[in-house]
């Protein structure tokens, strides 16, 4: 995998500065780019929406540890939109979960790395997703283990826009304020794109966040691509018996490289050689 | 059954602290019990079914042994997705319990038949699947299944199911039950029909003919050494269970006989068809719509004996 001039996000630590996170923001949409390009699989627009903030969850606000994956006390984090595998893959592999080298076989035979996640096919990747609707329901069971277990940890759950089309999000929409999992914390990829429409026309999304609100949720907006408000509400103090959270995150589609963004094409076109150079000049240069 | 149920699961529960049950807002005073005994681990996960499986997924993926429970239609149909990806993908130790299941609920029409379920989940990569008798095999099979480290499915009547056996001190997971041998005929069954076979055992039994009986309380994974006694050692076997005779019981039986040629006997399935039941009816009625009768299994049984060429000497 290459990576920008001197941006390399492997090499930035937790807590690094906002300024280091922009780089390594820059530098993780520049792997995801590759990775499409060399599997020659789709989803990318959908990858670069959450870059962000899978960063402020991974560089700031998550207690895990790439030397204990399995630790039981740690932050569990759920990419439930898994057709974004890639921007997991990349993160984690920049945090030292796994080589890096195994981003070169994405989805190639006998990878660990599928398209989407299998289950326990590499550490840190805590779900097999890529059926919309799943991860919530089961961060929900990571979080009422906690309680049970008297662990403090917390459960980030990352969900797509389209992925609110799914009636069991709204089920555990409602069973969680009910249980109170004031540790729970759910953030919305709000990219305004599903695969085939505008998802505020596809379905009635919008006041999404007076919707979560409505059902029970402390519930916020956000830029999703501010990594500085990102962090600040990712790392608020999450009371155990509260409301749980639910983050909504306007994004751009595509976000970082400009012939990419809010251009709904690329949920599944595939970048050419050419795309690739662009984007990583970009990335580089923004 | 659900009693013997609500008994089981709160004992084990007392007895292992990973053992959490969720209900999908139904058992209205069944598991005070469970709730005093054990408190934090009863969930009322409301009418969502689909959520209520991924929650337990997670809690299984934590080390925990959910049982998620309620009417058997709504816990399976409803939500087979998250059974087929949250649990079996993952492979964790979720046990899902039906009640009300096949034609129990009869009279509350066909949204709350369950006829198919078991041939849809039977499908599904490493989940086993369980249909006890009566109460007894109820606690035995639910014993059995929590001491294992992998999902299942197991559909169990309602109340006031006739019980069949004094006790079963050693069942072991995914054996069945033999309580006649026969040199004739055998009855398989699963599930709370099984008094109706031994009914029809008796009746054939009085016209001469050496009639087994077999409660196969666990469908999948299936007792094949059984099959093989039962197939090479008399003329008719016969499956019977309240469910399509496609996929349940009658299903796997005869996908394992077409890989098990020349065993010799012929084999019959009792179950009900492919179609939904139209016609208000409890029960008893509606497993006489389908020909679950005594008079109809032994007749069809006897016809099929007697069109049998005459056995060598």
């Amino acid at each position: 995998m290459l990576h920008l001039p001197n941006t390399a996000a492997s090499a930035v630590p937790f807590g690094a500065s906002l300024e280091e996170l922009e780089l390594v923001a820059r530098d993780l949409r520049y792997q995801v780019v590759q990775l499409s390009h060399n599997a020659g699989t789709p989803h990318l627009g959908s990858a670069l929406s959450c870059i962000d903030i899978l960063v402020a969850a991974h560089w700031r606000a998550l207690r895990i540890d790439p030397q204990h994956p399995e630790d039981p006390d740690r932050d569990r984090f759920i990419l439930s939109k898994g057709h974004a595998a890639p921007a997991l893959y990349a993160v984690l592999a920049a945090r030292g979960f796994f080589p890096s080298a195994w981003l070169d076989g994405f989805a190639r035979h006998q990878s660990p790395l599928a398209e989407q996640p299998a289950p326990r096919c590499a550490p840190g990747v805590e779900l097999a997703t890529g059926s919309l609707g799943h991860g919530l329901p089961v961060g929900i069971g990571f979080a009422l283990a906690a309680r049970l277990a008297q662990r403090d940890y917390r459960v980030f759950v990352v969900l797509s826009d389209g992925e609110c089309n799914e009636g069991s999000v709204w089920e555990a929409a409602l069973f969680a304020p009910a249980q109170r999992l004031g540790r729970l914390i759910v953030v919305i990829d709000y990219n305004k794109w599903q695969a085939t429409g505008r998802s505020d026309q596809v379905m009635a999304l919008p006041c999404l966040r007076e919707k979560w609100q409505a059902f029970g949720w402390k519930a916020h907006e956000v830029d999703g691509h501010d990594l500085a408000a990102l962090t600040g509400l990712l790392t608020r103090d999450f009371a155990a018996d509260g409301p749980p959270t639910a983050i909504i995150a306007h994004t751009v589609k595509g976000k970082g490289v400009s012939f990419m963004e809010d251009d709904n094409n690329w949920h599944y076109r595939v970048p050419t050689d050419a795309e690739v150079a662009a984007a990583a000049r970009e990335l580089a240069s923004r | 059954m659900r009693n013997a149920f609500a008994r089981e699961i709160t004992r084990l529960a007392r007895e292992d602290p990973r053992v959490v049950l969720l209900s999908g807002d139904i058992g209205n005073r069944l598991f005070d019990d469970f709730k005093q005994s054990c408190p934090g681990r009863f969930f009322n996960c409301g009418v969502a079914e689909a959520n209520m499986i991924g929650v337990a997924a997670g809690l299984a993926m934590n080390g925990y042994r959910p049982v998620c429970y309620t009417i058997a239609p709504f816990v399976t149909y409803r939500c087979l997705e998250q059974i087929r990806l949250d649990v079996c993908y993952h492979n964790v130790p979720v046990t899902i319990v039906g009640t009300g299941a096949g034609l129990s609920y009869a009279s509350l029409g066909a949204t709350h038949h369950s006829c198919e379920e078991m041939g849809m989940l039977r499908l599904l990569p490493g989940l086993s699947v369980f249909a006890p008798a009566d109460a007894v095999e109820v606690r035995a099979c639910l014993r059995a299944i929590l001491q294992q480290p992998q999902p299942a499915y197991m559909r169990i009547g309602k109340k006031g199911e006739p019980q069949v056996h004094a006790d079963l001190p050693a069942y072991r997971f995914g054996e069945s039950i033999v309580l006649r041998m026969g040199r004739d005929v055998s009855f398989l069954c699963a599930g709370t029909i099984l008094p109706l076979a031994l009914a029809a055992a008796d009746e054939l039994a009085s016209r001469g003919l050496s009639v087994g009986v077999v409660s196969m309380p666990c469908i999948k994974p299936l007792d094949e050494p059984l099959l093989s006694r039962v197939f090479a050692g008399c003329r008719v076997v016969a499956t019977v269970e309240e469910h399509s005779v496609l996929g349940g019981l009658g299903g796997a039986v005869a996908e394992w006989l077409s890989d098990h040629p020349g065993l010799g006997a012929r084999l019959l399935r009792f179950g009900t068809a492919d179609e939904f039941l139209h016609e208000t009816c409890d029960q008893e009625e509606a497993r006489a719509h389908f020909g679950l009768t005594r008079e109809h299994l032994t007749e069809r049984v006897l016809a099929t004996i007697n069109a049998q060429p005459a056995q060598p000497c």
